[in-house]
């Protein structure tokens, strides 16, 4: 069989794959190439998202993609001697790191990947290989569609936003829609602070072209002809990334004025954070773009009438504005097809933290946290029971094994008091002391308050002291009774009396650490029953 | 801190001056010229306060405000190098605590401060978005993944050698 010549060879630029040593072995792979005097062409592709596995080095083949990893500098040589460029090679396919075609894997196959359609297949940078990926699609439908045909559109798809508040996407587009105002803004909030996710990194890092298409159509949607990437400070990859995209996407039509020679404007910026958690509410978000400290606003005004400069704002999560191209694209009913109950569509769930196969998995919604902790994750990394389960972020709740078979879904998470926030699932396992996490989550409000309101300012300062008091009380059953009841007094204070979800939420690892692992805190299972129903009830309320 | 001297800090006040003037009418403006100073600086003098102020028509006391509101912002020169260990959950659950601990005592100082040669400066971090790959460090934004005692000696090793 003729073979068209140079061989593809694929190793991740991602962030987290460089991280583990991609580039040297990118590097090591040319070298030996050069060496060897044969031809190669390297492209530096996203991540596919199996993290344990990186650096997971695919070569094309007229089959599809063959996959080896994790290939480190020192394995380079064998997989030439191997002849792991040559179709057909019997000593490549008997290598040790050979893991057969990657589309074939099972940890792949069994994903309902819509909104990282594109990650880890190409170069992140080539527009002509988007382009080639089904790329700009859903910008071209969307351009010969009414704003509120657009809108309509996003409501039925029945996307919710991603950054854990679960608003329903096209209510909010719509109120944007609505205003009259020569200027409106489409603010991306790439304040990605969670512990546990990362799925907005590599959307920006990997694909960043799906975000600037989503927030082009969400400028021709609703009227607003500049956009804004608030991107957090500690990602200085997807930075460098998405500037280089935006740059691309700029000289070839796709941002700017007369897009795609229509009568659209549209143009976008990256904006850097300063690392404060708190940006990545909305709000402070916005006040933070303006130049002043993040401080929470009060609301209303909603930012959608007032909002960045006081003028009509989308503020969308990453993953809700990379998701608006395929929706454009495939059509709303499509997208809508996937998921249960209120929860359309797919959600990218990072598996992180004490994960053995820790990594990208976009599934739609419904599967359970078990399925993807043993399924996908295959149990603890150390090889421990995982004993407890953070979901959606230093606000989240944590789980107990009991809870394991409940179905990713928002409503259903929202029934045992835990929220789905933005879909990072971080595991521990039987070495944890919960007592420490649960300081932990009043000490991060401590660091990342605000400061506006009083609840969070002072009472998670109050929460860490009244944490340390209960663990050194805990022989002296009198005072530890009295700490515990003012560490519960003290989460429905912040819980029902903080301005945002900063002090609102860190109530959910405290109580939950209290309730699901009360040994942990010298205190017996009995009798937190009643607590927990009356915090469902608060919630339900 | 460092005291200026007198030629150093005219040459500080000229490097600000440029970038108040490519900042000046960007909307928003005060985030991406401290951004623009400290990546150029190192970090933000108070002396930039008053001329930051005057081009962008606040007070003294809202640049400061802003300039300590923002943990990545910092008021005094770092070491050579920022290493940044991540302390949020995944990487505690990955024995990200321990390994915090070790590289304190290795390096001799605390968080939010500098090894007696200048060399390294140690930052807590919340988060790095590595959490597929804990516990992770960033250094001079790198980002490493899978950290341990022998490949955070290597690192600090390698870095103190540049």
């Amino acid at each position: 069989m003729i073979k068209s010549y140079p061989i593809k060879i694929f190793v991740p630029r991602d962030s987290s794959a460089l991280s583990l040593g991609a580039d040297r072995t990118a590097k090591a792979i040319q070298a030996e190439a050069d060496k060897r005097g044969i031809t190669i062409e390297l492209i530096r592709n996203g991540s596919r998202g199996l993290f344990w596995l990186e650096p997971l080095v695919e070569v094309a083949t007229d089959e599809g993609r063959v996959a080896y990893a994790p290939v480190q500098p020192k394995d380079v040589a064998s997989l030439f001697d191997a002849d792991f460029l040559k179709p057909d090679s019997k000593t490549a396919a008997a290598h040790k790191l050979n893991l057969g075609l990657t589309e074939e894997l099972t940890w792949l196959k069994q994903q309902q990947r819509l909104t990282f359609a594109r990650v880890g297949v190409t170069d992140p940078v080539s527009l002509d290989d988007y382009l080639a990926h089904d790329g700009y699609k859903g910008l071209q439908n969307a351009l010969r569609m009414t704003g509120a045909e657009i809108v309509k559109s996003v409501t039925d798809s029945g996307l919710r936003g991603r950054g854990g508040a679960a608003f329903p996407t096209g209510i909010k587009w719509n109120t944007v829609l609505g205003c009259q105002s020569e200027q409106k803004y489409i603010v991306c909030n790439a304040d990605e602070g969670d512990s546990g996710t990362y799925s907005d990194r590599m959307i920006m890092e990997d694909d960043p072209f799906v975000l600037i298409e989503g927030m082009t159509i969400a400028g021709i949607a609703v009227g607003a002809n500049m956009g804004y990437i608030y991107l957090r400070s500690e990602y200085p990859y997807a930075l460098k990334t998405l500037n280089e995209a935006i740059l691309k996407a700029e000289q070839a039509g796709y941002l700017g004025d007369k897009i795609c020679d229509s009568n659209h404007t549209f143009k976008l910026e990256v904006r850097r954070a300063a690392g404060a958690y708190i940006c990545g509410e909305e709000t402070s978000l916005l006040e933070s773009l303006e130049g002043r400290r993040g401080q929470v606003r009060f609301k209303p005004p909603l930012p959608a009438i007032e909002g960045l400069f006081g003028k009509p704002t989308v503020v969308n999560n990453v993953i809700s504005l990379a998701t608006i191209p395929i929706i454009l694209d495939k059509g709303a009913q499509f997208y809508a097809d996937y998921g249960m109950g209120r929860s359309r569509g797919t959600l990218p769930i990072q598996l992180a933290g004490n994960i053995k196969q820790t990594g990208l998995v976009e599934l739609a919604f419904g599967a359970t946290l078990r399925e993807l902790l043993y399924d996908f994750g295959g149990g603890s990394a150390t090889g421990r029971a995982i004993r407890a389960v953070q979901v959606g972020g230093p606000l989240g709740a944590y789980l107990p094994e009991s809870q394991f078979d409940t179905p990713l879904d928002y409503e259903e998470f929202s029934k045992i008091w835990a929220v789905l926030g933005h879909g990072g699932i971080v595991a521990f396992d039987d070495t944890v002391d919960m007592s420490k996490m649960a300081r932990y989550a009043f000490e991060f409000c401590a660091i990342e308050s605000c400061g506006k309101c009083t609840p969070c300012r002072i009472g998670s300062t109050r929460g860490v002291e009244v944490i340390d008091r209960i663990i050194a009380n805990k022989s002296n059953a009198k005072e530890h009774a009295k700490q515990v009841q003012l560490v519960r007094d003290l989460s429905d204070t912040m819980f029902d009396g903080s301005l945002c979800a900063l002090g609102g939420m860190t109530p959910y690892p405290v109580l939950s650490a209290m309730n699901h692992f009360g040994e942990d805190f010298g205190l017996e299972a009995k009798g937190l029953e009643t607590f927990k129903s009356a915090q469902i009830k608060q919630v339900a309320a | 801190m460092t005291a200026l001297t007198k030629e150093n800090s005219s040459q500080i006040a000229a490097r600000i001056s440029f970038h108040l003037a490519t900042h000046k009418t960007m909307p928003g403006a005060l985030l991406p010229l401290l951004h623009a100073i400290q990546g150029d600086i190192g970090y933000i003098p108070e002396d930039a306060y008053l001329p930051i102020s005057k081009a962008l028509a606040l007070s003294v006391a809202e640049v400061h405000g802003v300039v300590t509101f923002y943990h990545h912002f910092r008021r005094h020169p770092a070491g050579k190098h920022i290493l940044q260990i991540c302390c949020a959950e995944s990487c505690q659950a990955m024995g990200g605590e321990k390994l915090a601990t070790h590289i304190k005592q290795t390096l001799g100082i605390d968080y939010h401060e500098t090894t007696k040669d200048g060399a390294v400066t140690l930052e807590p971090v919340y988060c790095l978005g590595n959490c597929a790959c804990s516990p992770a460090v960033m250094l001079d934004e790198v980002v490493y993944g899978r950290m341990d005692a022998t490949k955070m000696a290597e690192l600090i090793s390698e870095a103190r050698a540049v």
